[in-house]
């Protein structure tokens, strides 16, 4: 569990300071080394924020003033798989708020908040730059799905159960 | 030493989506049963700018492009080309005939100067962009006075991608004209624009022309530290960008006394973390300072005061990969494509409801209407253009009856049509203007940093009122409120976010102001888009 310490997390905990330790003399850091903590345990604790600070000598009001800035970071933990759906003009006018509606009423859950069983949760993003591709959804931080359909989402959703 | 036939497999972030991955490793598997590794090699490039056919494999020497869009195409393409040299006619890609407007030079694949190699090489080898005149403007700048170059970027007209176009040259001689120790160049790839995607191809199809222009920026204003600030969304250009950079070290190309020539350069990739107003030039500096990324009070500008209090040159990624053909082949070359206020060529990002979404580079000056129907192929679905949004999230809305406005630096102010950062965004006459212009400033309400009150409760305001008209209880009062909050925003907004809020705003509101009074006391939304609240109507009755 997130507050305590467990085996695991140390082991990230490990991986993120050796990141630290190689960027830590470079000016301003602390975005890239808030990137790598994410990508490395999934959100941002508050154990986690105060870690960061620590190793990089900051107030901890700072670090929490960048990561409730930046869009890109969560404090809170979010689905297993976050779901992405781009509402940028682009894809809007393919129709990306229907895809919107239909994830909704397949997982049973509102924008943000994870399903029961902690598998998915369905976010609102700005374009993310594949606006040929419109509708837009990334699954993820890296399974971008390009001209979705209404229709397809179930299918979509389903590669993920399986695993 | 490459095989006798070489096939280039487009791969970028759009075309991955249309399975360019697992294309390419079905093709070598292909390539291997039939024994003909031996004789083909199968390399990535990056954007061709175009997805309607399919992922692209351009099959050299033959110079013919093929459009692939399941496994049967490749089947076919390996039995017939490749093992009977007989074409597959149906899978070849016709190129675009380029439109030749009045003002406008045609520019013909060859005369293209941004996207010159992508799609050309592959973008992961140093060696193919050397080959193809890489880093030769670099090496001739490194033989002129910084004066010199400074001169020819001002002769040469260029003016910046990024959406403001200040000229660069000018910018440089800022940067270069202030006797500090220390000074930076930060190239901003932040594109967060909707509906933009260019810097991302250029950078995923060519890193190293980004590079080579900041190398140039570095040596011209006495530069000695660069940054890429990039999207954190973007991995193939943050992967492409690092792999380049490495490559660059090796070569010699960066690092200490590059080319025995006593000139020192490093540079760094920085992520960004999802913030709009990131791509603003100071609260991006403020970013890559590890803060919050909120703007800054201008003036002292950039090139003055920017990065850590130093004197620092910030430009676009397509901005800085058009300065090594300036330096290079120079002003007058330069001059020769494009309008007399607005020189070279421009990468526009074609999207909405066109049958042909993409990225073309066509010269300044090209029509609104070339770029949908000629580049763009019209509308899709047999629908109607209603109309257009130019220049990304803060462009300005035009009706289908006035596309013919040539796009420059100089068509907001001539014909209040905004270049912007180059997006097309075409909509068709299935979608209401209310409902566009609420997704829209949805966008800016999310994405306001909250710094000053003008901005921040403006945009609060303004969703709010269209979220009325959204649900059928519009007034008259409330379209004169919104002129106000925009009159306000426009003046007092601290940055250029809340400043431009307005433009796409009354620009859609003056050109469907009877789709907006058409809402107010109707029982449905004229378009029959708007879901109106039935209990308000009632209430009403
Ligand atoms: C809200 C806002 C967002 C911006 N986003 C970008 C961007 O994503 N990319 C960019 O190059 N310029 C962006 N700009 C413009 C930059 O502030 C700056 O003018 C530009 O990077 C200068 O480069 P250029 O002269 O080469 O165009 C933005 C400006 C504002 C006000
Ligand atoms: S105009 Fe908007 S984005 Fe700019 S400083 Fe003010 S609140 Fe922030
Ligand atoms: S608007 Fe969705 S990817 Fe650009």
């Amino acid at each position: 569990m997130p507050s305590s310490k467990c085996e695991g997390h140390e082991k990230l905990y490990a991986e993120l300071d050796s990141y630290i330790n190689s960027v830590k003399d470079q000016p301003g850091v602390l975005i890239n080394v808030l990137h790598r903590a994410q990508e490395l345990f999934g959100y941002l604790s508050e154990e986690t924020q105060q870690h960061v600070a620590e190793k990089l000598n900051l107030p901890l009001s700072q670090v929490y003033g960048v990561v409730t800035f930046y869009n890109f970071f969560s404090t809170k933990p979010k689905g297993k798989h976050q779901i992405k759906v781009c509402l940028g003009t682009a894809c809007y006018v393919k129709g990306a708020d229907r895809v919107l509606d239909r994830l909704k009423e397949e997982l049973g859950v509102d924008l943000d908040e994870p399903t029961k069983d902690g598998d998915f949760s369905i976010h609102a993003v700005r374009c993310l730059g594949a606006c040929s591709m419109a509708p837009v959804v990334l699954v993820g931080e890296r399974d971008f799905y390009g001209k979705v359909t209404p229709d397809e989402v179930s299918k979509i959703i389903e590669k993920y159960k399986e695993e | 030493m490459r095989k006798p036939i070489t096939i280039l497999v487009s791969i970028d972030s759009n075309s991955i989506l249309l399975g360019a991955r697992h294309f390419k490793n079905y093709l070598i598997n292909r390539l291997e049963h039939y024994n003909l590794t031996e004789l083909v090699d199968v390399l990535e490039t990056g954007s061709l700018g175009r997805y309607d056919q399919g992922v692209l494999f351009l099959l050299l020497p033959d110079n013919k492009m093929y459009g692939i869009k399941d496994t049967n195409d490749i089947e076919l393409f390996v039995e017939e080309q490749l093992l009977k040299g007989r074409p597959v006619k149906e899978l070849i890609v016709e190129e675009i005939q380029t439109p030749k407007s009045v003002e406008a030079k045609k520019v013909t694949e060859e005369e293209r100067i941004v996207l010159k190699r992508a799609g050309k090489i592959d973008p992961k080898n140093i060696e193919e962009y050397i080959a193809f005149d890489g880093y030769q403007g670099f090496a001739k700048a490194l033989e002129m006075k910084p004066s010199e170059i400074v001169n020819e970027l001002k002769a040469s007209g260029l003016r910046g991608r990024g959406g403001a176009g200040f000229p660069t040259g000018l910018k440089w001689e800022f940067t270069m004209n202030v006797n500090a120790p220390e000074k930076f160049i930060i190239c901003n790839a932040d594109e967060g624009e909707p509906g933009t995607f260019k810097d991302r191809l250029i950078m995923e199809g060519d890193p190293h022309s980004v590079i080579e222009g900041m190398l140039i920026a570095g040596y011209t204003v006495g530069a000695s530290k660069g940054y890429v600030y990039i999207r954190g969304e973007y991995f193939e250009s943050v992967d492409n960008l690092r792999n380049a950079i490495a490559q660059a070290y090796e070569y010699g190309l960066l690092g200490e006394n590059i080319l025995d020539s006593g000139f020192s350069f490093d540079l760094t990739v920085r992520l960004g973390a999802g913030a709009y107003v990131c791509g603003e030039e100071t609260a991006l500096i403020e970013s890559i300072e590890g803060k919050s990324g909120r703007p800054r009070l201008k003036p002292p500008y950039p090139p003055v005061k920017g990065l850590f209090q130093k004197p620092t040159v910030v430009n676009n990624v397509e901005t800085f990969a058009s300065v090594p053909a300036i330096v290079l082949k120079g002003a007058e070359w330069f001059k020769s494509f494009g309008t007399p206020s607005s020189p070279g060529t421009k990468v526009f990002s074609l999207c909405g409801n066109l049958v042909r979404r993409g990225i073309v580079e066509a010269p300044m000056g090209t029509t609104v209407a070339d770029l949908i129907f000629k580049y763009g192929g019209g509308i899709e679905g047999g629908k109607m253009l209603k109309m257009v949004q130019t220049g990304g999230a803060a462009g300005t809305f035009i009706k289908a009856d006035e596309i013919n406005i040539p796009l420059d630096f100089d068509s907001f102010k001539n014909h209040g049509a905004s270049l912007g950062s180059g997006v097309i965004l075409a909509i068709d006459d299935s979608h209401c203007a209310v409902d566009v212009a609420l997704n829209l400033m949805e966008f800016f309400a999310h994405e306001s940093c909250g710094k000053c009150t003008p901005c921040r409760e403006g945009t609060r305001l303004i969703v709010n009122i269209l979220r009325e008209f959204s649900k059928g209880r519009g007034t008259l009062e409330m379209l004169d409120n919104l002129y106000d909050i925009a009159y306000t925003m426009q003046n007092s907004a601290f940055c250029g976010l809340g400043q431009s809020v307005p433009v796409p705003l009354t620009s859609i509101l003056d050109r469907f102001r009877d789709e907006f009074e058409a809402h107010i006391g109707a029982d449905t939304c004229p378009v029959g888009v708007c879901r109106f609240d039935k209990k308000k109507k009632k209430a009403r009755k």
